[in-house]
């Protein structure tokens, strides 16, 4: 993936100064464990290492060890006592460090968390924050690079959120931690170190409101987390070919702007939707279904999907880069949607 | 097997009769799920608790109202023992708006947080964690509430028990580790499924154990006792081990039983280890109640449960609108 910083700017809030994702992640962490009591993190190496990503450093130290807690290598564990604390009044923010080990908390996820609000007739609630990462390209084979947010996003009752810019990270984090539902909060980790404005002072940003990353008006590219980035410069590239693409960004999936996207694939008639999860079956399929439902009439080209490819992240580079969507793919995509070639 | 010697002063003529009164309400109650099935007046299945009432009653008792526990598929005694209401527990059952769960749980799901039930559950094991994590709660809030997690043996085959174990004992979590062995994991003996002893396992992490006979409340009231105030001391978890015994088969629909085990055993356990009859004799032996004062708590419950179904029978259905409602909070 490649990230120029340079053409993800919140429009409202330019000027401000420039943080990575990662210390947006951090300030989100240290605002809301600052704010209530009953927020604490939990995870492996979260305490003095920060997570091999470095995003949670600095707060151990500034809260302690009994609200920043190392754990064992236990994901299954560490989610169950997550829930189990968040159905008792606390509101924890379990950080599992990559994505794949989505697969070792899947019952305490989707049989747990997600269920208990409803299986209890609305008695019981789990305000459960579960950080993890998704995104290839980091030479980590196949057990480390998968992006899995549709295995959730599949399961009622857990909400999913995919920021791909600093000051939506912040927002969208900060609003996780206060959801009163289990929130699974995906972070590429080819993105920590990307730059963006962020406001010094307090705010959030509701669930369910997608995000215009750039308005355009002959093709509509969905673009989710990281995938942001590749759609804005599929826009460079077609503009330098006179087509003005519109880029929209979900920002969560769970709930799901309808109305933004229809809107927006009503306008120019053509959609593309760009995801790093693999193609079949994934959050593609439904981001497109979605469209071609609300907006068939209005469309003058099918829905097109640009996902990775449905094969195991390979290790070797040469590899490797064929299996995610580029700038080229989705421009090239794009352009054969209006007839050229 | 160790039993614990019971300290007298523990259990008075009260308790006694409360712990039997809760024992047999929770027979009643099963024995009429049993017929409730059989009447084809039940959806889907239940997995009674007949047999094991002593374990139930013997922990609930050492609690409080505000502690935690979690239950597992075979909760109904949990959730009674505990102080759930026979009438709001049918209706669940029997999938009625008046249900714990508005009939979205059903058998193996009933929760009851104002008694500090945090839910039966139906993956084996599945509750270890919240039970973990609730006592992991109560220690940051700095409360004195302590949690219960209940499980059958077969949960010693999940991994996820072990893993939280290990973080109660490094964290010194305010949670009992109850585990029910009714000997059979569904249809299978756990001897065939379980290698090593079973209370080696919470020694490997270092958490006190004791091995109780489950059929005596008695055994099972004082070491759970022990257990408890030593969470409420903030000393750490406990394991206890009570070796219990299910009368029924896996579910309401496990008639056939002979493939796995035998009549004579099934005959054996109820004729010489029944926990209300042990209780019982040991009642009237200390003089506590009378024969008849006896029975008459046997009647008592028999009507209150008889009458408690039968105003489930004739409960309303959640409106079918519903279905939608409580997915997400807030």
């Amino acid at each position: 993936m490649s990230t120029p910083a340079e053409v993800a700017v919140p429009k409202e809030h330019e000027g401000t100064r420039e943080i990575s994702l990662a210390q947006a992640v951090n300030e989100a962490l240290a605002e809301e464990l600052r704010r209530d009591p009953a927020v604490f993190l939990i995870g492996e190496d979260v305490a003095e290492a920060g997570t091999p990503f470095k995003v949670t450093s600095g707060l151990v130290e500034e809260f302690g060890p009994e609200r920043v807690l190392d754990s064992p290598i236990s994901e299954a564990g560490i989610t169950g006592i997550g829930l189990g604390a968040a159905m008792t009044g606390m509101r924890p923010v379990v950080d599992i460090m990559f994505g794949d080990f989505l697969t070792l908390v899947m019952d305490q996820l989707a049989n747990q968390a997600a269920k208990v609000h409803y299986m209890s007739g609305g008695r019981l609630q789990a305000p459960l924050t579960l950080r993890t990462t998704l995104g290839a390209t980091r030479r980590s084979a196949a057990q480390h690079s998968q992006s899995l947010h549709a295995w959730v996003a599949h399961v009622p009752g857990l909400k999913v959120a995919l920021p791909s810019t600093p000051y939506d990270a912040k927002g969208l984090l900060k609003t996780a931690i206060r959801d009163d539902n289990p929130v699974v909060f995906f972070e590429d980790k080819m993105m920590f170190a990307v730059k963006g404005p962020v406001p010094d002072g307090e705010y959030t940003i509701p669930f369910g409101v997608a995000d215009v990353k750039r308005e355009g008006e002959d093709v509509t590219i969905v673009a989710t987390s990281s995938m942001v980035y590749v759609g804005l410069e599929a826009a460079e590239l077609l503009a330098d070919e006179g087509v003005s693409a519109e880029v929209v960004d979900p920002r969560t999936l769970v709930p799901l702007d309808r109305e933004t996207l229809v809107a927006s694939a009503k306008k120019t008639g053509r959609v593309v939707v760009v995801d790093e999860g693999h193609t079949s079956y994934g959050a593609s399929a439904e981001l497109a279904a979605a469209i071609a439902e609300d907006a068939f009439y209005w469309l003058d080209a099918p829905v097109r999907r640009a996902a990775a490819m449905d094969v195991p992240v390979p290790f070797s580079p040469v590899l490797e880069d064929q299996t995610v969507p580029t700038p080229e793919s989705v421009a090239a995509l794009s352009k054969s949607l209006l007839g050229k070639a | 097997m160790a039993t614990a010697a019971v300290p007298a002063p523990l259990i008075g003529a009260e308790l006694a009769l409360r712990m039997y009164e809760q024992m047999q309400r929770i027979r009643a109650f099963e024995e009429r799920v049993d017929q409730l099935y059989r009447s084809a007046k039940m959806p889907g299945l239940a997995h009674l608790y007949v047999g094991q009432e002593a374990v139930a009653v013997g922990v609930c008792e050492a609690l409080r109202r505000d502690d935690f526990i979690t239950s597992t598929h075979r909760g109904h005694g949990h959730c009674l023992a505990k102080g759930a209401a026979v009438e709001r527990m049918f209706c669940e059952l029997l999938g009625k708006e008046e249900g714990y769960c508005r009939g979205k749980g059903g058998s193996m799901h009933i929760a009851d947080h104002e008694n500090g039930n945090l839910g039966a559950n139906a993956i084996v094991g599945g509750s270890t964690g919240i039970a973990t994590g609730a006592a992991f709660s109560a220690k940051a809030r700095g409360s004195d509430q302590i949690a219960a997690c209940f499980f059958g043996e077969g949960a010693l085959g999940q991994g996820v028990l072990y893993e939280v174990m290990n973080m109660a004992a490094l964290w010194t979590l305010p949670v009992v580790y109850v585990c029910e062995n009714n000997s059979y994991n569904e249809y299978t003996h756990y001897r065939e499924t379980t290698a090593g002893g079973l209370t080696e396992r919470a020694a490997a992490f270092g958490i006190p154990q004791e091995a109780v006979d489950g059929q005596d409340v008695l055994a099972v009231y004082a070491a759970a006792t022990r257990a408890v105030e030593r969470a409420r001391r903030r000393e750490g978890p406990s394991f206890l081990l009570c070796e219990t015994y299910r009368y029924h088969g896996h579910h309401v629909g496990d008639v056939d039983r002979a493939y796995y085990r035998s009549k004579e055993e099934e005959e054996q356990w109820k004729a010489e280890r029944d926990p209300l009859q042990i209780l019982r004799a040991w009642i009237l032996e200390k003089g506590f109640a009378d024969e008849e004062v006896l029975e008459q708590t046997a009647e008592r419950v028999e009507t209150e449960v008889a009458a408690a179904a039968e105003h489930a029978l004739a409960a309303p259905f959640p409106d079918p609108s519903e279905v939608g409602e409580h997915v997400y909070a807030g």
